[in-house]
């Protein structure tokens, strides 16, 4: 997912205050930035948070990259508008991470200087003007999976920018479907580009929901603060039910092929993905880490004097008002 | 003038870190189409009042979203704290005759 293998913090806090808490969450009410919470709660939500609000942000990258080089103008307008929602994706995220008492410099720095992750999926390269269909198409798609319930998560300020940011996400993933059905009905050169773009991102889609979790002690805590709604087998699994008979009206075929129904589970059986390239990518050996980072401190190092500079008028034209007064 | 905490109006002090030199948080209040007062929909930094109603346009009506734009620096906000929920909220739970629904009208009055 966008926050992938989030370590929960332990908590060690008066245990009637971690009751009064538990029961509030328990009664579905939203806990707000005023609020008392556990010490582990804090921490992990900005972890989680900041990285979701990473992810956003480095995930523009890929996306850019076919900005100059869309097919068209109306393509070149729809993608546009989509790397834009991007950043205010990762706003939305960053503003809910700071009512938690972090700033957005700082969280800024943590991703630059590697202390902060963002999901594994934005170390993959785009290749072909296909991939913008499958980033679109899939990328989305397993993110949709995981925000859709994450609209309703304890933290008010985490569970409102979800809301606004699941209104916004459906208009990504159909505009990168509507760039795979152009491609799947073109020329045979063209169905074979998208079909080679399913390919490559296949699994690395299913990677962005993480490795199993189901006996993980991280993973429960987060549930139990409703930080975390479902385990990741079970959006994974939804994710598959719901796109493999998307392909199949593509004409696409998904690289897997112990991938077939179940007709007792009502669901797909499907093969893993190497989760030993996961953890490698993780590690910054994916094929992009590098690229991305240096991407991203190179942006932030050459807007520095325009940062400063915007601070240093607004504090001229305030230190000027206050003179006049 | 140095620039202040970006701690939002609802930041608990405890979590308030020592001031650093970034822009301001800002919060961000839009009216939509239909007449509505303004709303809260979330904030944005900004150097100064000017930008951050630039950027609130840019981040928060992509999409026809509103036809007004307010913004106010985060630190002017004055806030209730959860502390008082009790003295601030209670007294009026009582006061059920304050709903028009307390009081039985017999239907031939007809519609009040």
């Amino acid at each position: 997912m966008y926050a992938q293998m989030i370590k929960s913090e332990a908590t060690q806090e008066d245990p009637e205050k971690l009751a009064a808490f538990q029961a509030r969450i328990d009664a579905g009410e939203k806990i707000e930035p005023k609020d008392w919470m556990p010490q582990g709660y804090r921490k992990t939500l900005i972890r989680q948070i900041g990285q979701h609000a990473h992810s956003e942000i480095v995930g523009q990258l890929p996306e850019g990259n076919w900005i100059t080089r869309a097919p068209t103008l109306e393509r070149k307008a729809i993608l546009l508008a989509k790397v834009q929602d991007e950043a205010g994706h990762g706003l939305y995220l960053y503003c809910a991470a700071e009512t938690l008492g972090v700033t957005r410099d700082e969280l800024t720095e943590m991703l630059l200087d590697g202390r902060m992750k963002y999901s594994s999926i934005f170390n993959y390269p785009t290749l072909t003007w296909a991939d913008m269909g499958a980033v679109g198409w899939l990328v989305d798609g397993a993110a949709i999976m995981n925000q859709v319930p994450l609209q309703r998560t304890s933290f008010g300020p985490y569970s409102r920018a979800m809301i606004r940011i699941c209104k916004e996400e459906s208009f990504h993933q159909r505009q990168g479907y509507d760039i795979m059905m152009k491609m799947a009905n073109g020329t045979p050169a063209q169905k074979k580009m998208a079909q080679d773009a399913l390919n490559r991102f296949w699994y690395p889609s299913l990677m962005m929901f993480g490795p199993s979790d189901k006996e993980s002690v991280h993973s429960e805590q987060s549930m139990a603060w409703k930080i975390k709604m479902n385990t990741n087998d079970e959006l994974r699994q939804k994710f598959v039910d719901q796109t493999v008979p998307q392909a199949e009206y593509l004409g696409l075929t998904v690289p897997d092929e112990n991938l077939k129904w179940n007709e007792e589970t009502g669901h797909y059986d499907f093969s893993q993905p190497d989760w030993s390239e996961f953890f490698d990518v993780l590690k910054g050996n994916g094929p992009c880490n590098r690229e991305r980072l240096a991407a991203r401190n190179k942006a932030w190092d050459d807007g520095k004097w325009v940062r400063d500079g915007l601070l240093a008028h607004a504090e001229k034209k305030a230190a000027r008002r206050v003179a006049a007064e | 003038m140095s620039s202040p905490n970006s701690a939002y109006p609802d930041t608990p002090e405890q979590a308030m870190k020592p001031k650093r030199h970034e822009w301001p948080l800002w919060e961000v209040f839009i009216r939509g189409q239909h007449g509505m007062s303004h709303r809260h929909v979330g904030s944005l930094h900004a150097p100064d009042a000017d930008m951050a109603v630039k950027n609130a346009r840019d981040v928060y009506t992509r999409r026809n979203e509103g036809v007004s734009i307010w913004v106010v620096e985060a630190r002017h906000i004055a806030a209730s704290s959860p502390s008082e929920k009790g003295p601030l909220y209670e007294p009026s739970e009582s006061k059920v005759y304050r709903h028009p629904t307390f009081f039985d009208i017999p239907e031939e009055v007809g519609a009040m």
